[in-house]
């Protein structure tokens, strides 16, 4: 046996999806530091989520692809392809220069195949050199982000798109078209759609939700040619029956192939359909300092093109390189996705090869579902099988490939309508099964870490990795946490059993109007600053008038009490609304004013506003007296309320937008000010798709087009940012105003205490589809009352300060001392830093800054 | 200022203000022979007086927090980062060991007293001295 070098140079060349999970896992396991890594990519970008590419399309950014985990152990060089490995010296060559290595791991990935089609280079042809010789205008390829932007700019006003291609990727990049707006056909050679996953008969299942999308599939013909219009433009495609295709555009999707150039100008073992040949250790079998894993891997000679086993092989490779003894394997191929709306998975033995095994199938014409089992020739185990239309047995199934069935084959497979489709599947798993296949994560790990105190799906996803690729597992981890009888209570807190949504519905149907009353019908004890502020909060959206009036005063945390924000030093800060940032010069001087009379700190806000800090209680009416006669009003930054919506400067002065988004945001923010909901609302408009007013980091985010605006929904900065979701595209002003009216109420009224709109259509059954039914088709038949409510907020929206003020009663909660009025808090003092007042703090000494000082220096 | 004050047994009480002005689970901070103190009503009427200053936060805040029940204990709950406290001894019942000072405190002829000690410490003790 060879003894494993365990320290040295590495050098990892790609940054793809495994390239970038073998250094995590490295980095992870080599705690001491003994690799020193280098990580040399193509392209510019680094490490991206391949298999979520076509989600470019529906709007989610490069960014929130990015699978890259900055990491200071590791010197990433983008852009900086390898040219050539020198074996005997061991360098790998760039452009830039040379780098040494004691080990080498390849994870090049792999070239999109193109099929040798007359007309589709630009001139050299198929056999020119490298991997992708330039493809004639008008064609391309689907495999990276650049790709994809390319196909975006060319699609712009052309009408006809043709997808070479109908498997996996190819539907992919038909769905793609389809959005784009263009007539898409899909040319495919084998007989049926999707020929590697599904058989037959999925396929006639697949070839009819396809063309009600309105995509042609043509199948059973090979494209001959591509022909050019005479001005040089593209004209269309021959196929092999002889038959003409008029194309503006082409998307070759014909497979993948490894990159293995490096590998074969080295002198390395390929396999016999290409890749870099590697034993189950991942290892060359030429140079026992070359790895490969991915997809120019070929693991005793097989390539896989699936992300799952390209991660297994990057553990593999990590765990050697630090001593370890794992190999591959062996490959789970199975797979799920979405494509044009139609959900299909494959797994295991999907085709029936194993010697002797029967199929047991299930066709619904009515509710186009098809589904095969492939099971042992003594029907008790599970081999393989094909899902098309509902998948949601596809977790359970898959985890039992090679095990006993979890239950009677048409039960497993009829639609379950509970939306989780395991019923007992799970409990009967065995505990080796794999419940996470991307990430190789098992049923016994899953339950381990319940055990060890995961509470919830989030916990379980950090702890462990499972669900954090595709996430087809996670409704098994919420059965898992099911099952384990981890108290999931509803219970607000001990005075209250009922969730906020319940006590909201308790609170609206039987109107009730006090927390006395509630808590004596539906309660017990007087309450908490848990469930008080709820309370307050649901009253308050309910239009129960003033908030500080009568018991409800009772009920509000000091932010609401004092209308006003508490900081550190029992001081509170007080926070105007700028609604969408604009402000005349006349009242910025009067906030100037105010803070300079009052000697209050100011800072401006994220949320385009001013916010004044060191108020004491007794102050803030004097204050507010002249910000209210200067016009301003609350802000609600004390509030868990709408805050801003933010805003850029949108048509009226900046050359590139497209609407007034200053004039939404202002309407908006005016509409919906005061609005109490179970948390804060951020908002924001940009004018254009450059995006200046951050929309997509807002609980409700809108971005103008030519033809109206986006509107996006559930994003947030915060502890876990999020970025908002597109809800819908194109909106009038009207229809923008109508659905975001819906979106706030209907949040308001379902969602838990403290739970952002972010957490709340993630914990929505059905998440944003479920969300868009509701809103826009009225699924639930609530639209009227949710219209209605909100017309009844805006009616009686009133100012809360310019309230207070004009009451006595009110305003004598603001004192320092109920027996000496008079006297300010002695505790509060301030000191000066940058020329403004801050919090006096023994334990601070801001000027020192660990300066030398004079005293005690002698020479 | 100018408090009325009455001692009796060792203790100084000092006139706050009338009971009227307590409203039901709200506090209001006093300033009782230079010392800060928080009171509060509960719903039953029962009347409570602590320290105003937050023992971990370090400000004075007490009086300012939601007043509520915890099992049969009254508590008021730290506005800064919500721990609680047992009205009745002033100790914390989030985290052990911390506790804020309580006072005697009383209703007569209609108007709220707080007992301090007869000697009373100097001012230079109070407030910003932390």
């Amino acid at each position: 046996m060879r003894s494993e070098k365990t320290s040295g140079r590495l050098v990892v060349v790609g940054n793809g999806m495994v390239g970038q999970r073998f250094v995590e896992a490295l980095r992870s396991r080599d705690t001491a530091g003994r690799w020193q890594v280098t990580v040399l990519g193509e392209e510019a970008r680094p490490a991206y989520d391949r298999v979520r590419l076509s989600a470019f399309f529906d709007g989610v950014s490069a960014e929130e692809l990015n699978l890259h985990r900055p990491d200071d152990g590791v010197d990433l060089r983008l852009g900086e392809p390898a040219l050539a490995i020198d074996r005997d010296r061991r360098v790998v060559r760039t452009g830039a220069g040379e780098y040494r290595y004691d080990a080498l791991v390849l994870a090049t990935g792999s070239y999109p195949f193109v099929p040798p089609i007359d007309g589709v280079y630009v001139d050299a042809g198929p056999d020119a050199p490298g991997p992708t010789p330039r493809l004639r205008p008008g064609v391309f390829v689907y495999r990276t982000l650049d790709d994809l932007a390319a196909i975006r700019d060319f699609a712009k006003g052309r009408r006809t798109g043709v997808v070479i291609g109908g498997g996996l990727l190819g539907l992919e990049a038909a769905n793609a078209l389809r959005l784009l707006g263009l007539g898409t056909h899909v040319v495919e050679f084998a007989p049926r759609l999707m020929p590697m996953q599904v058989d037959e008969a999925g396929g006639a299942m697949l070839r009819r939700y396809v063309e009600e999308l309105g995509v042609t599939p043509h199948l059973g013909v090979a494209t001959t040619a591509v022909r050019s219009r005479p001005d040089g433009g593209l004209a269309g495609l021959t196929l092999s029956d002889g038959g003409w295709l008029p194309a503006d555009l082409v998307v070759v999707a014909a497979g993948i192939r490894p990159r293995d150039e490096l590998a074969r100008a080295a002198g390395l073992e390929l396999g016999e359909r290409g890749g870099v040949r590697v034993d189950t250790t991942c290892r060359s079998t030429t140079d026992e300092r070359i790895w490969a894993v991915g997809e120019c891997a070929a693991v005793e000679g097989v390539c896989y093109g699936l992300v799952a086993p390209g991660y297994a092989m990057a553990e593999v490779v990590a765990d050697r390189l630090v001593g370890g003894t794992a190999r591959f394997p062996g490959a789970d191929t199975s797979t799920k996705l979405k494509l044009l709306g139609v959900d299909v998975a494959s797994f295991g033995d999907a085709h029936g090869r194993s010697p002797g095994s029967l199929d047991v199938t299930f066709v619904d014409p009515a509710t186009r579902v098809y589904a095969k089992l492939v099971l042992s020739d003594d029907a008790k185990t599970l081999l393989g099988g094909v899902l098309v239309g509902d998948v949601t047995a596809y977790p359970t199934l898959r985890a039992s490939v090679g095990g006993p069935l979890p239950g009677p084959p048409l039960a497993l497979l009829a639609p379950s309508g509970d939306g989780t489709g395991t019923g007992a599947g799970i409990a009967a798993l065995p505990g080796s099964a794999q419940v996470c296949s991307c990430n190789a994560v098992t049923k016994d790990q899953l339950v381990g870490a319940i055990a060890e105190g995961c509470r919830d799906v989030p916990a379980l996803k950090e702890c462990t990795r499972a669900g954090t690729s595709c996430g087809s597992c996670v409704p098994m981890l919420k059965q898992l946490l099911a099952d384990s009888g981890v108290p999931l209570s509803k219970a607000l807190c001990e005075h209250f059993d009922h969730s906020r949504q319940e006590l909201f519905d308790i609170i609206r149907v039987r109107g009730i109007t006090s927390f006395s009353r509630l808590v004596a019908e539906h309660g017990r004890g007087r309450g908490c600053d848990i469930c008080k502020p709820v309370v307050a909060s649901i009253l308050a959206s309910l239009g129960n008038g003033y908030v500080l009036d009568g018991e409800q005063a009772s009920l509000q945390d000091t932010n609401d009490h004092f209308l006003a924000n508490i900081q550190r030093d029992g001081t509170y800060s007080v926070v105007p609304r700028i609604p969408g940032g604009e402000i005349t010069p006349e009242k910025l001087i009067v906030i100037g004013e105010v803070a300079r009379d009052f000697n209050l700190y100011t800072k401006i806000t994220g949320g385009q506003r001013i916010d004044l800090f060191g108020a004491r209680v007794e102050q803030l009416p004097k204050i507010w007296k002249r910000l209210v006669d200067a016009g301003f009003e609350s802000g609600h930054a004390y509030g868990k309320a709408l805050r801003t919506v933010k805003s850029c400067v949108g048509s009226t002065w900046c050359r590139y937008g497209v609407q007034d988004s200053v004039g939404l945001a202002i309407a908006l923010e005016l509409r919906y000010r005061g609005l109490r909901a179970p948390h804060k609302i951020k908002a924001a408009v940009s004018g254009c798709a450059r995006e200046c007013a951050e929309a997509r980091s807002k609980d409700f985010g809108i971005i103008a087009t030519e033809r109206g605006w986006n509107l996006y929904v559930g994003g947030n900065g915060g502890f876990r940012p999020r970025h908002a979701e597109l809800f819908a595209a194109d909106l009038s002003t009207e229809e923008l105003v109508r659905y975001v009216d819906r979106f706030l109420m209907f949040y308001i009224r379902t969602a838990d205490r403290l739970q952002r709109t972010a957490a709340w259509i993630e914990a929505l059954d059905g998440g944003l589809d479920h969300l868009r039914s509701v809103i826009v088709d009225d699924a639930l038949g609530l639209c009227a009352e949710l219209d209605a409510a909100m017309a009844r907020h805006v009616e009686s929206y009133t100012d809360e300060w310019r309230e207070t003020l004009a009451d006595p009663d009110r305003l004598r909660r603001f004192t320092s001392f109920v027996n000496a009025p008079d006297v300010p808090d002695p505790s509060i003092t301030f000191e000066v830093e940058r020329g403004q007042p801050v919090p006096a703090r023994p334990d601070r000494r801001p000027v020192a800054l660990g300066l030398p000082t004079r005293m005690g220096v002698t020479n | 200022m100018t408090l009325d004050a009455t001692i009796t047994d060792g203790l100084r009480w000092t006139v706050v203000c009338p009971y009227p002005r307590l409203e039901p689970e709200r506090g209001v901070a006093a300033l009782v022979d230079g010392e800060q103190v928080a009171l509060f009503r509960t719903y039953d009427g029962a009347l409570y007086a602590i320290g105003q200053r937050d023992p971990i936060a370090g400000a004075y805040v007490m009086a300012r927090g939601i007043v509520g029940t915890r099992g049969d204990i009254p508590t008021v709950a730290s506005p800064l980062h919500k721990q609680v406290y047992d009205l009745r001894t002033g100790e914390c019942l989030d985290v052990p060991g911390v506790a804020v000072p309580t006072y005697r405190v009383r209703c007569r002829a209609g108007l709220v007293e707080v007992a301090t000690p007869a000697v009373s410490r100097p001012m230079a003790d109070v407030g910003g001295a932390r």
